[in-house]
């Protein structure tokens, strides 16, 4: 197990993947997606601030901020709103994840995440490695994202 | 015992109008209990794996049209011993009517009626319009589980020659027809993919050469349902230049959209010979010595063929 060096959040969802017999981890992807919040309605009403992820087979949409870190120490943290529509749960699952697993982190944090981190919830045989590409790209495109942010300090 | 055959006045322009049914139809039908008895099976099969545990159609169980009917070992169907397993546990019996569903348009529920077809399945449905239109008219989903009886289902070999082509086949076919249903662009080689869908790894990008373009969802009308048959008449003997009676193969990129359009030959115009390709694009725009055409135009076979 490699998801001792993830971020917390992400770890702890990586592992209740794996504790899962295959088919359950479908049905906890699913709650994923069911949990996925909706961009603000700035973000809404403005599509064009979100880019779209064109290796995911349905239409998803992300974009990431910043804000100044909770514990007041002057560092950043990386803020992530996705937008899928509900009759892509599979695709809305895998942003679930992301978001519950890297909302809040800092650039840093977000950066050291490995690429191939979407191989270790297990999903991939009963996703198929054609649909696990989108979750790949997905978690790349916030990464390229995270990279191109103004140097800190 | 077969489930009645839908009459209305646009099935019955078609050649096989006992391929389709419409949502009225399906309606009925659950309404007078004819899954609960086993005589009807409705399956869904989607592009989304998860779509169908977000509500489905009471009653209907789910098949995933890559976990269940592929055989990524040798990279083919499933074979006769594993469809029947599938099929038992799914309540379907040889004499089963099955309905299939699924988003889409019906691209991978088509393409598992295909697959059905491989086998032999008698009498295998599509419902017109899918998933999208039995929602857009407001009729029941439910996240129910469906519970099923589990069925007998014979082990029945797989007979691919009628329906499906291989490259070498297709090589053999050149000279005769061709459809390509896939996007302009990736017709004339400016992409190798659907627009907003991964890469799949061809390495060239064009069409067989002498194939006619005509994408698949053209064969669709906007709510999904297929479009009637004077429609697809234009569509496949005008501007493709097909002849009735012609041997016909379809290709798109993996084979799904394909199986739609098969579908529309085969049943709804009635060619007796039409093929699907499911090595498709993936296959041919990488296979070696094989020859491609870029560009708009159909091209021609290449010479000492």
């Amino acid at each position: 197990m490699t998801s001792t060096a993830l971020p917390t959040a992400l770890a702890e969802i990586v592992d209740d993947f794996q504790a899962l017999e295959e088919s359950e981890r479908l049905q906890l992807l699913l709650e994923f997606s069911r949990e996925l919040p909706d961009p603000p309605a700035r973000l809404l009403d403005h599509p064009e601030l979100l880019e779209q992820v064109v290796e995911c087979q349905s239409p998803l949409f992300l974009t990431i901020e910043t804000e100044p870190a909770a514990d007041q120490s002057g560092a950043q943290s990386v803020r992530l709103f996705f937008k899928a529509p509900p009759e892509a749960p599979t695709t809305r699952g895998f942003a679930g994840v992301l978001h519950e697993g890297l909302d809040g982190l800092s650039p840093a944090e977000i950066l050291a995440v490995p690429d191939d981190m979407p191989e270790l919830l297990g999903l991939t045989r009963a996703i198929t490695p054609l649909r696990m590409r989108g979750m790949t790209a997905m978690l790349g495109r916030i990464k390229r994202k995270v990279a191109e942010l103004p140097q800190q300090g | 015992m077969p489930y009645s055959v839908e009459q209305n006045e646009k099935f019955a322009g078609y050649a096989h109008p006992e391929r389709l049914v419409s949502t009225e139809w399906l309606a009925a039908a659950l309404e007078d209990g004819a899954v609960g008895n086993g005589q009807l099976v409705v399956v869904e099969s989607d592009e989304d794996v998860l779509l169908y545990e977000t509500g489905h159609i009471p009653g209907a169980v789910k098949i995933d049209w890559h976990t269940d009917l592929n055989d990524e070992v040798t990279r083919d169907y499933v074979d006769g011993e594993a469809f029947a397993a599938l099929a038992s546990a799914k309540g379907i019996s040889r004499d089963s009517t099955v309905v299939i569903y699924g988003d889409k348009s019906n691209w991978w529920a088509a393409y598992a009626l295909w697959v059905f077809t491989l086998f032999g399945h008698e009498d295998v449905r599509l419902l017109d319009g899918g998933r999208d239109k039995w929602i857009a008219e407001g009729r029941p989903l439910t996240t129910d589980k469906t519970a099923v009886a589990p069925a007998e289902y014979p082990v029945v070999e797989r007979n691919d020659a009628p329906i499906r082509a291989f490259k070498d086949d297709v090589l053999a076919h050149l000279g005769k027809p061709l459809i390509d249903v896939r996007s302009p662009e990736e017709y004339t080689g400016q992409r190798t993919h659907m627009p907003a869908y991964p890469e799949e790894g061809a390495l060239r990008g064009g069409h067989i050469p002498t194939a006619a373009s005509i994408p698949w969802a053209r064969a669709a009308a906007e709510d999904g349902t297929y479009r009637d048959r004077s429609e697809l008449e234009a569509l496949y003997l005008g501007e493709a230049g097909l002849t009735p009676g012609d041997d016909v193969v379809a290709y798109c990129r993996i084979g799904e959209r394909s199986s739609h359009t098969w579908f529309a030959l085969k049943y709804l115009l009635g060619f007796e010979n039409v093929r699907n390709y499911d090595g498709s694009w993936t296959e041919w725009g990488n296979a070696v010595r094989v020859p491609i055409a870029r560009g708009a135009e159909r091209g021609t076979v290449p010479a000492g063929k």
